[in-house]
């Protein structure tokens, strides 16, 4: 069988706190960088790890003045700044040099963005790409590995230059988002599962990078992106005039066929899926993106193969 | 027209002026901004207000913190469930006040003064939490004989689901309420749903528990006599903070044994907190203690992981209105 042989992950970034109110990647951050002070073990590869966004973490807030995991377009990272540039368009700035510059050669090799959601996620990989092999193997690895919870791998078709959030920075980059945990509260499960995680994903780049062995390739499972829904609203003021549907709440990726309850306003009456497809809902209520106008998105389940793959020091 | 408790001396009947006049009550939602239930409810009857009118009884839904709500926030400048002081309410108005402090004095004018006889008579605060309370109703006092058969009433209502109680009357943790300017003030407490997420079925619980509750005033008004009872209630004792470190960073998270435990006993040795690498932290403490806002996300900052409460029974004695 062909083995892909693909360059070793020299330098690797862990952040956390891009959204300063998704308190598990936080407090994994920070306990971290604690350790680190205190001369605890030391990293084979060149482990960057960062708190994205200070100041929005110090007031436990999602952002100050805009989302920073939207700010890393190609076309926001090269406006000219003036007074006026809000905090976050700044910051991301800042870390695209520190992680990036994106799509340059000195890029890190890898970015791993912490993330929570109030949607009844599981783990999830969100990343762009459905041909990375280096996240597909360590998206396999944590769903082989993890016992406590489901592991799963989201997949947004957009190019590169497009891409608006922080791991499209590093050469390779997946968010790794952990849910359901309401935002500015961390729960023991969350923060453990997140950590165990992120724990094996090092461990999963240190047996790469040795060269001692090849990782087998294979099928996996996949959710690719198709669409979202927004929730039904007042036609003057814009507010939202219905929630989540019971039967609907909680069960992100539960197959949704055309028909199924989707909402239910508050005068009592159900509002069902109109599309054709049958496809899989992801980020069912999740709180911060209903000034985004999404209820929930819609995925297609797909399987792919996926190549053996073994690092290049070898 | 009056409403005046049929009472043993002991009781202290609520003051009414001579003049008949209807009750007049009020349904508050967004006393913070990003717990939505109230938000969505107030805001829908503030557009169609029928489902809360009964008769008798003039009900007023009010959003009662419009530009903490306006940013999904809990608040803008400090936390307007904690801004009726006598201090604050008597301040001399002006801008450099902050915005919840502007807003209570407000809040005051429209629905108080606070005290004094003018005051509604009920104020419902319509609230969320994080934490797995169920559907909690919130008294500020165990004396208040009309507010207690009311909660009665709800929860003989709601059977078999249940409705906790919360007495809060403890004289360093009680705080001052935005319903504190009411005679009568109950908060409708409902979770767990996430701040800035509206869920279907605790919106529906907290409707139909204000549903129940007005129903209560309506057949009160109508002259019903509700007999002398008893209502079983957890009484709040202390709060427990997280564990910290020297720069106020909390180094433990509430342990996965107790987190989601809201009203369950907790004694001596059961476990609590759980560190970053994984250490469990008991309870020492005198027990059991029924524990309520597990882990609610807005008391991070205010030192509290969770409070401790004990089980108690009050006595209400029969209530009719007088006619």
């Amino acid at each position: 069988m062909n083995v892909v042989s693909l360059p070793t992950l020299s330098r690797v970034a862990l952040c956390g706190g891009t959204h300063g109110n998704e308190l598990s990647g936080i407090y994994l951050v920070r306990e971290r960088l604690r350790r680190r002070e205190k001369g605890a073990e030391a990293e084979p590869f060149a482990l960057v790890t960062v708190m994205s966004n200070p100041r929005a973490v110090q007031q436990c807030r999602r952002y100050t003045e805009t989302d920073l995991n939207r700010c890393f377009t190609e076309a926001t990272l090269s406006t000219p700044v003036s007074d006026g540039t809000p905090y976050e368009i700044l910051r991301a700035r800042e870390l695209n040099a520190l992680l990036g510059p994106k799509g340059s050669p000195e890029a890190v090799d890898l970015v791993c963005d912490l993330h929570n959601t109030t949607a009844n996620m599981g783990l999830c990989f969100i990343s762009y790409s459905d041909c990375d092999w280096i996240c597909l193997h360590i998206y396999r690895h944590l769903q082989r590995e993890m016992a406590t919870i489901p592991v799963r791998y989201v997949h947004f078709d957009l190019p590169i230059g497009e891409a608006y959030s922080l791991e499209s920075v590093g050469k390779h980059g997946f968010a790794m988002e952990v849910g359901p945990q309401s935002h500015a509260v961390v729960r023991s499960n969350v923060y453990m599962a997140m950590k165990e995680g992120v724990q094996l994903m090092l461990d999963w780049i240190r047996l790469f990078n040795s060269g001692s062995i090849s990782f087998e390739g294979g099928p996996v499972e996949l959710y690719t992106k198709v669409k979202t829904i927004d929730y039904p609203r007042d036609s003057e003021s814009h507010h939202i005039s219905a929630a989540i549907h019971p039967e609907l709440q909680d069960r992100d990726f539960c197959l949704l066929h055309p028909g199924d309850p989707v909402f239910l306003t508050f005068s009592g009456e159900t509002l069902r899926y109109r599309g054709k497809e049958p496809l899989y809902p992801f980020f069912v209520n999740e709180g911060a993106y209903y000034e985004k106008g999404i209820a929930l998105s819609l995925a297609r389940r797909r399987r792919l193969s996926i190549p053996s793959i073994q690092s290049e020091r070898r | 027209m009056q409403s005046r408790l049929l009472s043993a001396p002991w009781t202290r009947p609520a003051v009414r002026a001579a003049t008949p006049r209807a009750g007049r009550v009020a349904v508050f939602g967004g006393t913070h901004g990003n717990e939505l239930s109230g938000v969505a409810l107030v805001g829908m009857w503030v557009k169609d207000g029928a489902e809360i009118q009964r008769s008798g009884v003039a009900t007023t839904p009010f959003i009662a913190n419009p530009r903490a709500v306006e940013r999904c926030a809990r608040y803008v400048d400090t936390d307007l469930n904690r801004a009726f002081t006598a201090e604050n309410l008597s301040a001399l108005s002006g801008d450099e006040l902050p915005y919840e402090v502007r807003r209570a004095q407000e809040i005051n004018r429209l629905f108080g003064p606070k005290g004094t006889a003018d005051a509604y008579d009920v104020i419902f605060d319509l609230h969320n939490t994080t934490s797995n309370m169920g559907c909690t109703l919130i008294l500020e006092s165990s004396s208040d004989h009309f507010v207690l058969q009311m909660v009665r009433h709800v929860q003989k209502a709601c059977a078999p689901a249940g409705c906790s109680v919360l007495l809060n009357e403890h004289p360093l943790l009680k705080y001052s309420t935005s319903r504190s300017v009411a005679k009568h003030p109950i908060g409708l407490e409902v979770g767990p749903q996430p701040q800035g997420v509206l869920r279907s079925n605790i919106f529906e619980s907290m409707r139909l528990i204000l549903k129940h509750a007005l129903d209560f005033i309506e057949l009160f008004n109508c002259g019903v006599e509700f007999p002398a009872c008893s209502v079983d209630v957890f009484r709040v004792l202390e709060r427990v903070d997280y564990p910290r470190d020297a720069n106020g960073n909390i180094t433990a998270m509430v342990h996965p044994h107790l987190q989601d435990c809201d009203w369950e006993p907790l004694s001596s040795g059961d476990p609590m907190f759980q560190t970053f690498d994984g250490r469990t932290i008991e309870y020492q403490g005198p027990g059991p203690v029924y524990p309520a806002f597990i882990n609610e996300a807005a008391y991070y900052e205010k030192q509290q992981a969770f409070v401790t409460t004990r089980r108690e029974t009050l006595s209400a004695c029969a209530v009719r209105k007088l006619q």
